[in-house]
């Protein structure tokens, strides 16, 4: 059975800059707006309401009634903003959360309340930090969104508790317009005397429907819960997602654990029971002031396995800082893949897909930072620096084979590095060259081994590549770039060094 | 008499290695590395795997004249075994280059740290870890604690380690069961025929715990250490020949 809490912020904008601006508090206030060439009020302080100015009013109106009265321009979208960040607070009592319209939340809080002993005190707890943060509220709690947001707006109680499937009894007494009706229909409805949704709400449907069209019965239907009405969650609820609300604000290294470790457990067992891996964990921490922690961890290899999970995450730890206290964490895979339980590892020692070696892997990851381990394959290029590519996990195969008929070096240089060269005749390696300011002299050669630039992929001259030795048994790779021609001199290169 | 003294003197040189941290010879997956004529060095005529070895390089032609030498021991290890982990500071080894050293670059696991606190970090972390063949860092700063560390590590799990210090003068004393220098010397081709043959090395030994040091002429020919032929037999390369 869904429970739905409807929150009604009905001074949120003025609330809003109460907060931001204190000293406005007692002051009659006006936020105004510019509105077909006049300034109209947009929303009103307490103060300056009981005065009689009411949103919609002209400012000099305004003015005329309240001698020294404070015009502040309001910010469009402002609305939006608060109630976003309103609603990012509430994911502390239920992962999905909605705003709704200009002046309200939907939170769908099934199986939330009971964490807090009830629906009362769960209500309560939230109206009273809200109430804190300086903002009036109205809450309903019903088993539709439309019997929710209606009570939470026409019921004359600050918290309304509507038992699920007993909306009818609860919105007999609400005029019309807590249905969420145009206006143009609330107005005909008024003009018949229909003054309460008692008053129709047992006509038959097809007289409704003739008379004020389809969305009444839309609404009505919502309201009742006889039509689904989804909610927009502001964060999409993860499938595999775990919370951990705690007591008392948790400030310790060993808390966290804890924390952790229960909520490792939690996900290593659904996840193994529907044979799943993880791929990317996100841990959540709520601060008591409002901030959110979090870490994140990688595996190589979809994993479930509780220890080395808790160890990835160990490394971490450390990044979080508790402040005055953590009060939830939320736990989520972010990225699950289908595990693959494969005991090849049992029967070829050589074989790359070893969990133990993934696992590995992760904690190098984790803590030297991710891509710092890397396995290459090769690629069919003859270009030297396009010849190998980065494996994407340990499963890859390679798709070509090594090149194995020429000679390559076991290091190469990043960027080749000039030299200088004494060459003889053209087309010949050179008789000594001086790298980093020592002469090496040439007493053996092979090549040239010419490798054009893949025109395709990079414009350039070939380069005509030797293996050299010097006098003290050094072997190296040079290369000439571009042809031979006999009026200009020709830049040499060092690539890299033979064993 | 003279028989039961020397089986004393065998059971206590072994008990003595154990202490040390090394395995019984039937531990000691023999004639995986070949090394040729240096096998004669080492104890129980084995290549000591499961232990650490710091190789020492000058320049950068003699540091990759160690990368071939430790590739083609790598070769050995990494036959039927589990894949071996490179920890380098800069992305300056080459895959295809493993090739001709019998090792395939698909199955290394390269790790590139800057920091070489980290990279010693890593290094450890991989040693403790059974199933790899071998891990091989460069780590110029070894001091001896760490040394130690590493060289506990291995006693572990069996893993064998190899470092690479490259622009190390005078080291200092580490915990390491062998020490290495290695320089390149003229390449060989059996025939005499001209241009670059097949790399030569001349392998230095300078320390082994339990054996003999030495120095030794190697040449990686047809996969495999083999003992360099004399000098003498060497054609000599002084005349400029057109080659290519």
């Amino acid at each position: 059975m869904q429970r739905i809490l409807a929150i009604w912020f009905p001074h949120l904008l003025a609330e809003g800059m109460i907060r931001r601006r204190p000293h406005l508090k007692a002051l009659p206030f006006v936020l105004a707006a510019p509105d077909r060439g006049r300034m109209r009020v947009t929303a009103a302080s307490i103060p300056a309401l009981s005065k009689g100015i009411y949103p919609g009013m002209a400012v000099a109106d305004g003015r005329a009634l309240v001698a020294g009265l404070t015009v502040m321009n309001a910010e469009p979208g402002q609305s939006q903003q608060l109630l976003t960040a309103l609603g990012y607070w509430c994911i502390r009592y239920t992962p999905t959360v909605a705003v709704d319209g200009s002046d309200g939340l939907l939170l769908n809080i099934s199986g939330c309340a009971h964490l807090w002993g009830g629906e009362v005190p769960y209500a309560s707890t939230i109206q009273n930090r809200l109430k804190a943060f300086g903002y009036t509220t109205r809450f309903a709690i019903a088993g539709t969104v439309g019997a929710a947001w209606a009570l939470a707006r026409y019921a004359k109680q600050p918290v309304v508790l509507a038992p699920s499937g007993e909306e009818r009894a609860a919105l007999c007494s609400l005029p019309p317009a807590a249905l969420r009706l145009e206006p143009a229909t609330i107005e005909r409805l008024q003009k018949l005397g229909l003054t309460t949704i008692g008053h129709f709400m047992d006509r038959g449907r097809s007289i409704l429907r003739r008379r004020f069209g389809v969305g009444l019965l839309d609404r009505l239907d919502e309201a009742l819960g006889w039509k689904a009405e989804p909610l927009q969650p502001l964060q999409p609820v993860e499938p595999f997602q775990l919370r951990l609300p705690c007591l008392e604000p948790i400030v310790t290294r060993s808390g966290i654990e804890i924390a952790l470790e229960q909520l490792l457990d939690m996900l290593c067992q659904r996840l193994a029971k529907e044979g799943k891996g993880l791929r990317k964990a996100v841990l959540n921490a709520y601060r008591v002031d409002g901030e959110v922690q979090s870490i994140e961890i990688g595996t190589h290899l979809a994993s479930c396995q509780l220890r080395h999970l808790f160890k990835l995450f160990e490394l971490k730890i450390d990044r979080i800082e508790p402040a005055l206290g953590i009060e939830l964490f939320i736990l989520e895979a972010t990225q699950v893949e289908k595990a693959r339980f494969s005991q090849e590892a049992l029967w070829h020692p050589t074989s790359l897909q070893d969990a133990r070696l993934a696992e590995l892997l992760d904690q190098l990851a984790g803590k030297l930072g991710q891509g710092v381990v890397r396995r290459y394959l090769p690629a069919e290029h003859y270009w030297p620096e396009r010849s190998f590519t980065t494996a994407k996990d340990l499963a890859e195969q390679p798709a070509t084979h090594w090149q194995k008929d020429r000679p390559r070096p076991v290091r190469l240089l990043r960027h080749p590095e000039p030299v200088e060269v004494a060459a003889p005749i053209p087309d010949y390696p050179p008789m000594h060259f001086r790298h980093k300011g020592q002469l090496h002299t040439i007493k053996k050669a092979d090549g040239p081994e010419r490798i054009e630039a893949e025109w395709w992929i990079q414009e350039g001259e070939h380069r005509d590549y030797y293996v050299v030795e010097d006098e003290t048994g050094a072997r190296f790779w040079l290369f000439r770039l571009g042809h031979y021609s006999g009026d200009q001199a020709h830049q040499w290169y060092l690539h890299g060094f033979f064993a | 008499m003279n028989q039961v003294t020397d089986d004393i003197r065998t059971r206590l040189q072994q008990d003595i290695w154990r202490m040390q941290g090394q395995r019984p010879a039937k531990d000691l997956l023999a004639g995986k590395v070949a090394l040729g004529p240096i096998l004669e060095a080492f104890p129980h005529k084995v290549f000591p795997t499961g232990a650490v070895h710091e190789c020492i390089t000058k320049s950068a032609a003699s540091t990759a004249a160690t990368t071939g030498f430790v590739a083609g021991i790598l070769s050995g290890l990494m036959y039927n075994s589990g894949p071996c982990v490179w920890i380098s500071p800069a992305p300056l080894l080459f895959p295809p280059g493993f090739c001709s050293f019998g090792v395939e670059p698909d199955r290394l696991l390269f790790v590139q740290v800057t920091n070489e606190k980290e990279r010693c970090w890593a290094m450890e972390t991989c040693l403790q870890m059974e199933g790899l063949s071998a891990v091989v860092s460069e780590l110029p700063d070894l001091s001896f604690t760490s040394s130690r560390r590493l060289q506990l590590a291995v006693e572990k799990t069996g893993v064998t380690g190899f470092i690479l210090r490259p622009g190390v003068g005078s080291p200092q004393a580490t915990a390491c069961t062998g020490r290495w220098q290695i320089t390149p010397l003229a390449s060989y081709h059996p025939n005499g025929m001209p241009g670059v043959g097949f790399p030569c090395w001349n392998v230095e030994l300078q320390k082994i715990r339990g054996g003999k040091p030495g120095t030794w002429q190697l040449l990686w020919m047809d996969g495999r250490f083999q003992e360099r032929p004399a000098a003498s037999v060497l054609p000599s390369q002084t005349r400029w020949r057109k080659i290519g």
